[in-house]
This record gives C-alpha cells, sequence and structure tokens, in this order.
C-alpha cells in the first residue's frame, strides 16, 4: 500500500528538489577533490597532498589534536559513564537538570565559551594559561564542554537500551563491588554508545578552531587558518583530507553498529 | 490536594534521599568550573565596571555604531540562512518523506543531512573557495560559457540601435556570477556556504514532522471536498507550523553562533557579532573589557531567547507526533 501510494505521487517536483540537494551536497565536494589535483598546470596530480604530508606543522598539528581529541574522549568517557549510571539507578529525577545542563553548548556559542574560560582561567587564583601544560587542561576542558551534548545523548540512549537496575542487583547478588558493576557489566553492555559517543567527540576536536585559536595550541585547526592565507590549492587538499577524517569515523561507526546488529540477530535465530 | 502533594513529597524524599545525588557532584564540579564560572564571568562582567561596581553603563555599548552594524550583520545573515535553508530544506524534506523520492535519493540525502549539519568550519570554506571562489572550479565552467557579440550581428545591431556601445561588449558571459556583483567573500557568499549546513539541519529537524503527517487526513479532507490547496492551507499547514517556527528558530540560532566558517571564508572582513567578539578577545578593540562582557552578553541573551522558543513551539509540534 504504501508503497503504491508514494509511487504515485513521484512527481517532477520531488525529483527536482531531490536533484537540487545532492547538487548542493556533493558539487563543492567534487569541487574541492578537482581543485586540489590541479595544482600543476595541465595535469592532474597529487602534487597538493605531497606538500602538506612534507609540512612538519601539518604533522605537528596532527598529533596535537589527535591527543587531544583521545585525551579528550578518556576523560568525556569517564565522566559521563558513571555520571549518568548513577543518575539511572539513584536519582531519575534529575534527568530534566541534567538534560538542560548538557544542551547548554548548543546555546552558548563557541566563541563565548572561550571568552568566559579565557577571562575566568587567564588570571588568579584560577589561572591556568601560566604553562603550555595547564593550557592544555584548559583546552580539554573546553572540548569536553563543547562535545557533553554528543557524549551525553549517545551514553544516555545506550544506558536507556539496556536494564541498568537489574543488571546492576544481578551483579551485586553475586557479589560484586561497585566498581565492578561499573566496569565489568555495565561498560560492556554500552560500548557501543561509547564508541559513537566518542567518534563524534574525535571529529568535533579535529576540526575546532576556535579554543586552539585563542589559547595559541599548534592544533589542526589554526594550521588550516594559516594555510588558507597564503596558499591556494593546499588548503583544498587539507578540506579533502579533513573530510576523509571525519567519514572515516563516521563509516568506522556505521560498521560497528551493523555488526553488533547482525550478532544480535544471530542470538534470537540461535 | 496538598496532603497528596505532601506525601508524593516524602516517598520521593524516601526514595531519592539528598544523599542519592552524591554521584552527580563529580559532573557538577566539572560543570561549575568549567561552564557555569565562565558564564558567571562574563554575567558579572557586564553589570559592573572597572572598579567592581553595579552599573548599566556597559550597555552603552549597543550605541557603538560598529557594534549595531555587527549586531545587525548577523541577525540578517541569520534570518536569511535560516529563511534560505529552512524553505529549501523543508521542500526536499518533503520530497523524501511524502513526495515519494526513490528510495536510493531518501537514503542518500538523510544519510548526508547528518553529515552535512554538522559540517560547518574551515573545510567548509575552503570548499567553497575551491568550488566557487574566484579561481574555482564552477566559477570557471561558467566563466567559460562566453559569446563574443561580433558573431551574432543581429543582436549586435539591436543593441547598437538601443545607443548601447557594442565595442565595449565583444565578451559577454551572462552565467558569470561575479559580473553580478556576487562575490563568496560577502554577504551572499557567506549565505550560500552557510546554506550548505543550515537546509541539512532542516531536513533532519522537520522530517519526523512530516512523517506525522498523516494519508488519512488528507483523504478525509478531500472526501469532504477539499482540494489539495485547501488541505495545505487548512490542515497540513496548521499542523505543521510550530514544528516549522521552530526549526527555523533552531537555524537561526545556529547560524547566528557560528565563527570558524565566516572566519576561513571572509578573514574577518565581514563584521559579525562573533568575529567582533573574536577581536575583542584578541586585543580589546572597544578599549573597554567590561563592554566586551556585555557584548558577549547580548549574544546569549538572543541565543537564550531563540533556544526557549524554539523548545516551547517543539513542545506543542510533538502533540502532532504521537502516536
Amino acid at each position: 500500500m504504501d508503497e503504491i501510494m508514494s509511487r504515485k505521487r513521484t512527481s517532477f517536483f520531488t525529483i527536482f528538489w531531490g536533484i537540487l540537494a545532492l547538487l548542493y551536497f556533493f558539487l563543492p565536494i567534487y569541487g574541492t577533490l578537482d581543485f586540489s589535483l590541479r595544482m600543476e598546470r595541465g595535469i592532474l596530480g597529487f602534487k597538493a597532498y605531497k606538500i602538506i604530508f612534507a609540512d612538519p606543522r601539518f604533522w605537528e598539528g596532527f598529533r596535537y589534536s589527535v591527543t587531544m581529541a583521545v585525551i579528550t574522549i578518556i576523560v568525556s568517557a569517564a565522566i559521563f559513564v558513571p555520571t549518568i549510571y548513577w543518575m539511572y539507578l539513584k536519582v531519575p529525577q534529575a534527568r530534566p537538570i541534567m538534560e538542560i545542563i548538557t544542551i547548554l553548548p548548543f546555546v552558548i556559542p563557541g566563541i563565548i565559551l572561550v571568552f568566559g574560560l579565557i577571562r575566568t582561567f587567564s588570571r588568579p587564583p584560577l589561572q591556568l594559561t601560566t604553562s603550555t601544560f595547564k593550557t592544555d587542561i584548559l583546552m580539554i576542558a573546553g572540548y569536553v564542554i563543547i562535545s557533553m551534548p554528543y557524549m551525553f545523548r549517545a551514553v544516555d540512549v545506550g544506558m536507556r537500551s539496556i536494564d541498568v537496575r537489574t543488571l546492576t542487583e544481578a551483579a551485586q547478588s553475586l557479589g560484586s563491588n561497585w566498581f565492578h558493576v561499573l566496569a565489568d557489566v555495565i561498560i560492556p553492555n554500552l560500548r557501543l554508545a561509547i564508541l559513537g559517543g566518542s567518534l563524534i567527540c574525535f571529529a568535533t576536536v579535529m576540526g575546532e578552531l576556535i579554543l586552539a585559536d585563542f589559547l595559541v595550541r599548534p592544533a589542526l585547526g589554526p594550521y588550516m587558518v594559516r594555510l588558507g592565507l597564503t596558499k591556494a590549492y593546499e588548503p583544498a587538499a587539507l578540506a579533502i583530507i579533513s573530510y576523509s577524517l571525519t567519514w572515516f569515523s563516521l563509516g568506522l561507526l556505521q560498521f560497528f553498529s551493523s555488526r553488533s546488529e547482525r550478532q544480535k540477530q544471530q542470538v534470537i535465530t540461535t | 490536594m496538598s496532603q497528596m502533594f505532601a506525601t508524593r513529597q516524602r516517598k520521593l524524599w524516601r526514595e531519592y534521599p539528598l544523599w542519592n545525588w552524591v554521584g552527580l557532584f563529580p559532573f557538577f564540579i566539572f560543570i561549575v568550573f568549567f561552564l557555569v564560572f565562565p558564564s558567571l564571568r562574563l554575567f558579572t562582567g557586564a553589570f559592573t565596571n572597572q572598579e567592581g561596581g553595579l552599573t548599566l553603563d556597559n550597555l552603552k555599548v549597543f550605541e557603538n555604531p560598529n557594534v549595531l552594524k555587527a549586531y545587525i550583520m548577523s541577525l540578517q545573515v541569520s534570518a536569511i540562512t535560516a529563511f534560505v535553508g529552512g524553505f529549501f530544506g523543508f521542500l526536499v524534506a518533503y520530497s523524501i518523506t511524502q513526495g515519494g523520492a526513490p528510495r536510493w535519493m531518501r537514503n542518500v540525502i538523510s544519510t548526508f543531512s547528518g553529515l552535512a549539519a554538522n559540517f560547518g568550519g574551515v573545510p567548509l570554506a575552503f570548499s567553497f573557495i575551491a568550488t566557487i571562489g574566484q579561481t574555482g572550479i564552477i566559477t570557471a565552467m561558467l566563466k567559460k560559457a562566453c559569446f563574443n557579440l561580433e558573431n551574432y550581428g543581429a543582436l549586435a545591431q539591436f543593441l547598437a540601435s538601443g545607443g548601447v556601445n557594442v565595442s565595449d561588449i565583444t565578451n559577454v558571459c551572462p552565467l558569470n556570477p561575479y559580473t553580478y556583483g556576487f562575490s563568496l567573500y560577502s554577504l551572499s557568499g557567506l549565505v550560500l556556504a552557510y546554506t550548505y549546513f543550515q537546509f541539512p539541519l532542516m531536513i533532519l529537524t522537520i522530517t519526523p514532522a512530516l512523517e506525522g503527517l498523516k494519508k488519512e487526513w488528507y483523504e478525509a479532507s478531500t472526501n469532504l471536498g477539499a482540494t489539495p490547496a485547501k488541505y495545505w492551507r487548512d490542515v497540513a499547514l496548521p499542523v505543521l507550523m510550530p514544528s516549522i517556527l521552530g526549526a527555523s528558530l533552531l537555524l537561526f540560532g545556529n547560524a547566528f553562533g557560528a565563527y570558524a566558517t565566516a572566519r576561513a571564508l571572509t578573514g574577518g572582513s565581514i563584521p559579525l557579532v562573533s568575529i567582533y567578539i573574536g577581536q575583542q578577545i584578541r586585543g580589546d578593540v572597544l578599549g573597554n573589557p567590561n563592554e566586551g562582557y556585555a557584548l558577549a552578553f547580548g549574544m546569549v541573551a538572543i541565543m537564550t531567547l531563540t533556544i526557549v522558543a524554539y523548545s516551547l513551539l517543539q513542545r506543542r509540534a510533538t502533540r502532532w507526533m504521537k502516536s
């Protein structure tokens, strides 16, 4: 029935707007790819990519951003998994407050958050800008805040799909303590949710500009902007590299979630 | 009634006494340090003077013509991209939900919307520069579509008879957007680039509402003799309106807070509030840090209004999505 209805109403209107959307999606990406390959006049080649991969500042930015992303993911998971677990188990009425708090980074624009962070932590009593190590702590705190809406939602959805209370009581009646309940029972059940949150976290940190720019740390974002000011072809290549990173992490997520779906189905059929 | 409330309270207390909240303290402490303190710093800064006394003087910053210009520009960009992105996104979302687009098209568009809505930032600016910047691929293609007036004798004669100096236009490129005052590095370019992440966001937020439009409503109204236009005016649009308005507000806020794309695309030559605040962080362009806080406070106030209105509308909208 559904199929018949929809087939009947496929019209010029539908096709027109659909194609326009696809063009809007793909033309800029195609344009970037094409442009990035045209550094040498008359031929298509990877010269722009070679230049970027030979640039030590790119690798410095890459290494720095990856390190920051990994630490951010660890800190973020360490904060949110126990907190949300506790919320489910002990204080479910805290949910509205938690939801409002974790949505705040969408309300407070990044530039404002950074403004506040810099002005709060650049002078005593809470000074964190005296050394690069302390600045990095500030960076990670900022990244955790910025990626908080994604991490919270991912873990929250994962936690909802398992019966936290029953699992906890079962584990406790078998004699395990809080730490073991969390580490051996809850977290393995949340693997996919945590992975999902982590990958979005990773993509966010890798593309982030404002924090690193204003705290003057050598992340990938400021490197991109600087390159864009002086070069023509390399930025296009860099954009493609950046897209590949994002798609790689999201593709990975797709892969893992479809695999776990299959496993679930196998469990059901056997 | 009050007794019921009291017993409910007591029950809640027994079930969730205060020490149950202890487990949330590490999270709250983190939030207090890295979200509440910074926000308070801006807030108190906006309403105190250099000596620390309470004052409303800092709000005078909104009389500063440069600040005013930045706010107007930001509001303009946000409103235009919310409208353009919202309209386009709505039509696309309608095509893939109700319009019966082919399955592959539906899949590609919904997958890509999820990606593109988070696309923003510096790479997006680079993509648009490479595609439709001065030397971009599409620009080059459009520039190539030229014709020489000498080859079109009749047209040249016609123009000459109209008093046009034909020898000036030997090479006409009617498709080159740059001859019509378009520039990627101006307002029109910013709108074009922002639309890239605005319309997918519209698709994502409006699709649930469109899926909530029941076929029975259409059938019922046509059975009662309504034309499709009347169905839209009296049934579909009233049901969808809260969702459409809410989604547009979300788009508005999304553009209003954006920084990286504008920075990388225009190098700060377009005076947006976010760019202005960036300059204030770097070098106190206002000459008064407290006025800078007031500037930031104004931005948060607008964002808060937008998001609160959005969630109120969203609550109204979900009435139709249940069941």
